[in-house]
């Protein structure tokens, strides 16, 4: 590898998943994440998509970071992106034609969202293949771990089922609660995770600290 | 004791390296090629985005290639699939040559590959995007027969209910001689009424407009193609 210095391609890897997980840490690729979530499909098969375009783009981003003009790289990765991001688009309509129609514009949308720009210029503008590789599956597993919770919520909550699959009779057909299908339902079950992931750092973080201290303590007392 | 950080000290930091097991802050790598002045002339400064540019256009042209008849193919069979179910006693459908209104019309063919219907697709702008439809009609384009919506983006549980068979199944047994007309009233044939979504007052009204102006557009024509004469 030409340089060393960066993290390894596991720990890009792992920090992808929750560390610096795109939507819950660096709140990146929003926009998807609201627009695709109303259930568990469309929000899986734009996974796919996502891990697709930038493990391709991180690739060839990477393999080229050596001819990149400073002033010219933003352009190379808008360009890389885009022709990813139509191939995946016309396989979709080629070969999962109704899955394709469901998604609409956000497969297209693909190419303005902020995770694989930022992942070209973070990671694989300045690392090797295989750290890029291990960064664009790190990071594209992370987003489909935050879509798959958000879409769960809705999923479940709005109609009743889980990938299609009957869970929840209770909100099934008529008597599903249609505000989480809705709009609205996508920004109020992303704000409530968001909160909660909060929640749960600031609640780790005072154990550690307080554990930290007695431990400590019970030092300072002893000696 | 002494040797001891305060924790409020490094308290600023971002609650994910304050979570962390241990604080890292984000890696920055520097780069030499990334911070050097641009150098050359404009192709110089520039071929490797020209390059790139000839070589995705050529890969995308290919793409294209392989997968456009395909896409038309996937388009031509979600309409193809559902003449038998807007064309009753229909078993398949042919594309027919005629494109009326720039409308390519599908003929319902029975068993025998009689003609026992029609079925002309329209399009039109719903509550929120363009409403694709199909609508089915008999052999003298006199009766609707059925209706399916191909492609909608209308407000989910709301406008979204236009794809529901209880719904599309009030279209079934219209004259096409009476346009057909979305109101709070229950369904009428006699004076074209549509009983409307509740809710969805403008999604039901654009698939009234919409199938108006389909049957507007091919009744004629249609009604000329099946006369015996017509049909070979």
């Amino acid at each position: 590898m030409a340089q060393s210095d960066g993290p390894t391609p596991l720990e890009r890897f792992i920090n992808g998943i929750l560390p610096e997980n795109p939507v819950y840490r660096q709140m990146l690729g929003l926009c998807p994440t609201l627009a695709v979530t109303a259930a568990m499909k469309p929000a899986m098969t734009m996974a796919a998509a996502v891990l697709f375009v930038l493990v391709c783009a991180n690739i060839m981003v990477s393999l080229i970071r050596h001819l990149l003009q400073p002033h010219l790289r933003i352009l190379v990765f808008t360009l890389t992106i885009a022709v990813f991001v139509t191939i995946a688009d016309r396989v979709l309509a080629a070969y999962v034609y109704g899955m394709s129609k469901a998604l609409g514009p956000y497969v297209p949308l693909i190419i303005v969202n902020c995770i694989i720009i930022a992942r070209c210029e973070i990671c694989a503008s300045k690392q090797g293949v295989l750290p890029a590789i291990g960064d664009a599956v790190g990071q594209s597993f992370g987003n489909a771990v935050a879509l798959a919770s958000v879409a769960t919520v809705r999923e479940i909550l709005g109609k009743g089922t889980w990938f299609d699959l009957p869970v929840m009779p209770l909100t099934s057909g008529d008597y599903g609660w249609s505000l989480m299908i809705l709009p609205p339902g996508a920004f109020l079950t992303l704000g409530l995770l968001l909160g909660l992931n909060v929640h749960i750092q600031t609640v780790q973080a005072r154990r550690k600290r307080e554990a930290e201290k007695a431990a400590s303590t019970a030092l300072a007392t002893s000696a | 004791m002494a040797e001891e950080k305060d924790p409020k000290l490094e308290a600023p930091l971002a609650p994910a390296a304050e979570a962390g097991e241990k604080v890292r802050l984000p890696v920055v790598v520097p780069t030499a090629q990334l911070t050097k002045r641009p150098t050359g002339n404009v192709l110089g400064q520039a071929w490797l985005v020209l390059v790139l540019a000839t070589v995705f256009g050529a890969g995308l042209a290919g793409v294209e290639y392989a997968l456009g008849p395909i896409i038309a193919q996937n388009r031509l069979n979600e309409t193809l699939a559902q003449v038998p179910s807007l064309v009753p006693g229909a078993t398949q459908g042919t594309a027919d040559d005629a494109v009326i209104e720039g409308r390519r019309v599908f003929r319902a063919l029975d068993a025998d590959g009689k003609l026992v219907g029609w079925v002309v697709p329209g399009k039109g702008q719903g509550f929120a995007d363009k409403i694709e439809l199909v609508v089915g009609l008999d052999a003298k384009a006199e009766t609707i027969t059925g209706l399916f919506v191909l492609d909608q983006k209308e407000t989910p549980a709301l406008g979204d209910n236009i794809t529901r068979a209880d719904f599309r199944g009030q279209f079934v047994g219209f004259g096409t001689g009476v346009p057909l007309d979305a109101k709070r009233a229950p369904r009428d044939p006699g004076t074209g009424t549509i009983q409307a979504l509740t809710g969805a007052t403008i999604s039901s009204d654009a698939v009234c407009t919409i199938v108006n102006q389909t049957v507007a557009a091919v009744k004629a024509p249609l009604a000329a193609a099946a006369s015996p004469v017509a049909v070979n």
